[in-house]
């Protein structure tokens, strides 16, 4: 079993993201249609594709390229608030990340909080928010917690996945205090926040591919 | 849904060339998606940036012209533009004076808008400034939201700042203006459906017949508050008091814009902007200066929203002053 993840791991991370938000844009959008005014799966599908292209075409050998790459593209094709966000948590991820071919658990910990940090200063969302960050945050927290009880990356990766997908069905009964679903109040609770969906994503694509 | 385009995923494509084909008055960069004029103004004077989703036409494209907008850079339906096309168009239309960007309170606006300013400040080639609008009364401005919306009052501010940037007013003299505007200015809208949005096909959300949304912004979400269907006479009373809540309007002469959220016809427009003007009437207040029709829309959204400025004599003649747009013309 692997102990670190390459550029050709990282891109196949990109790729299985890409697919899931591609494979779930309807239901994407059926959230967003809920609080929201349903482009986050119209969006995050095109800035996907976007960075597919632009990553196969510029053939990166390090992650520090790689994540510039991608979130310089997902900054300038997907728009909205997750433009910025997802752009500049790949951006913070790759910077930490270095000019480095792979990472080991450490490496990957450390980009992925430098990732968060970015979303936060963005965005400034705080806990139950309802954002993306209830799904992010969790998920690195257990990412840590794994890694510093000695578990195995695809293990620590698989506990992360799990905590994204705890958060993310955490944030149905919150009220929206951040965003688009805060001008609903009260009635954005009892929907999941589409953000934290798309997150939970990318750590299923990560845990996918840690696996694989 | 039937819509009268292509395909969902061309519509801003394929809608930027029938723009420019219908305005010789102004050019597309079609890869950027901007929108620009086709005379730039006066080397020296401040020019305006502005932009954000489609879907709200004629704002912001329909408001680049003379004594307006210099430039709007256009979003997918509904979705913020990006830093790119702002940087591109400030690049563009800078006359060395300056360029004002002109941002609703949306965080994915407001969020990529400032990533092109960062971009701007770290070239350090041209001064540019933010106004951020923030006028509707329908979201309480608190830590647990993300403050009021920027609507209707938007098309008034390009309106009054465009004319000031056209006499040749200083970027700092330009920006103080639009805060005072940004400060006396409310809106309330109302909506008698959702809005379908292209790539979803159907609408946002479903309203019964006998309901109506109170408190709805730009881009077919929900409102603050469903309520049943009322008159025209009380739904006017439902948008006016309030922003009569909201602002002491005093006797100053104000500015009312009655605009409907695109699905909406005229007819019923003036007819609720007859009620506006008696309810208004009715409390004291002067109306100097209207606007009735669409302005800035949601797609195909029945409802309409009020603006309420408190203006005086400088605003009024800024207001009357000649513009030249797609969307609003006068006094050329």
């Amino acid at each position: 079993m692997s102990t670190t993840i390459s550029i050709d791991g990282f891109t196949a991370w990109l790729d299985a993201f890409r697919t899931r938000v591609t494979e779930n844009k309807a239901y994407l959008t059926e959230l967003d249609s809920a609080i929201g005014d349903a482009d986050h799966g119209s969006n995050m599908a095109r800035g996907m594709a976007a960075v597919m292209d632009k990553v196969g075409a510029a053939a990166p050998s390090t992650a520090d390229e790689l994540f510039k790459t991608v979130g310089m593209t997902l900054v300038t094709s997907v728009g909205g608030a997750s433009g910025p966000l997802y752009g500049t948590f790949f951006l913070r991820f790759g910077m930490t990340a270095g000019s480095v071919s792979e990472c080991d658990g450490a490496a990957l910990a450390a980009a992925l909080r430098a990732g968060l940090d970015g979303v936060v200063a963005r965005g400034k969302a705080e806990a139950n928010d309802k954002t993306m960050f209830d799904a992010m945050a969790p998920a690195i927290d257990a990412l840590d917690s794994a890694l510093a009880s000695g578990a195995s990356l695809a293990d620590a990766v698989a506990a992360a996945r799990d905590a994204a997908a705890a958060g993310r069905d955490a944030t149905e009964p919150l009220v929206a205090r951040k965003g688009r679903a805060s001008y609903l109040g009260d009635r954005s609770a009892g929907h999941l926040d589409p953000g934290a969906t798309s997150t939970a994503m990318l750590f299923d694509a990560l845990a996918e591919v840690i696996a694989a | 849904m039937k819509k009268l385009i292509n395909s969902p995923e061309s519509v801003l494509a394929d809608a930027l060339r029938g723009i420019e084909a219908a305005h010789p008055d102004q050019r597309v960069d079609h890869e950027n998606r901007v929108i620009y004029r086709a005379t730039p103004k006066e080397h020296g004077t401040v020019a305006l940036v502005s932009g954000g989703g489609s879907g709200h036409e004629p704002l912001h494209g329909g408001f680049v012209g003379f004594g307006m907008l210099d430039a709007a850079c256009a979003g997918e339906v509904f979705t913020s533009p990006t830093p790119d096309q702002m940087q591109a168009a400030t690049k563009e239309v800078d006359r060395g004076a300056g360029v004002l960007h002109i941002v609703k309170n949306y965080t994915g606006d407001v969020m990529n808008f400032e990533m092109a300013a960062e971009l701007a400040a770290m070239e350090a080639s041209v001064d540019v400034k933010t106004i951020v609008v923030n006028d509707d009364v329908a979201v309480q401005d608190s830590l647990y939201t993300a403050g009021r919306r920027g609507v209707g009052l938007t098309v008034l501010l390009e309106k009054i700042v465009g004319a000031a940037a056209e006499q040749g007013r200083s970027l700092d003299e330009v920006v103080a203006l639009a805060e005072k505007v940004n400060g006396d200015g409310r809106s309330m809208g109302m909506a008698l459906t959702s809005c379908t949005v292209p790539a979803a096909g159907k609408p946002t959300f479903d309203l019964p017949d006998d309901q109506m949304e109170i408190g709805i912004g730009i881009h077919g979400e929900p409102g603050r508050q469903r309520v049943p269907l009322a008159d025209a006479s009380h739904v006017a009373e439902q948008l006016v008091e309030p922003i009569l809540a909201d602002l002491d309007f005093g006797s100053a002469p104000t500015i009312v814009m009655l605009n409907g959220m695109g699905g909406t016809p005229l007819i019923e427009l003036y007819l609720m902007y007859g009620e506006v003007a008696r309810i208004l009437e009715k409390h004291g207040i002067t109306i100097a200066r209207n606007l009735v029709g669409n302005y800035i829309t949601s797609l195909d959204m029945a409802g309409c929203s009020v603006t309420v400025l408190r203006a005086d004599d400088e605003i009024v003649s800024l207001w009357d002053a000649p513009v030249e747009t797609p969307g609003l013309r006068w006094g050329r």
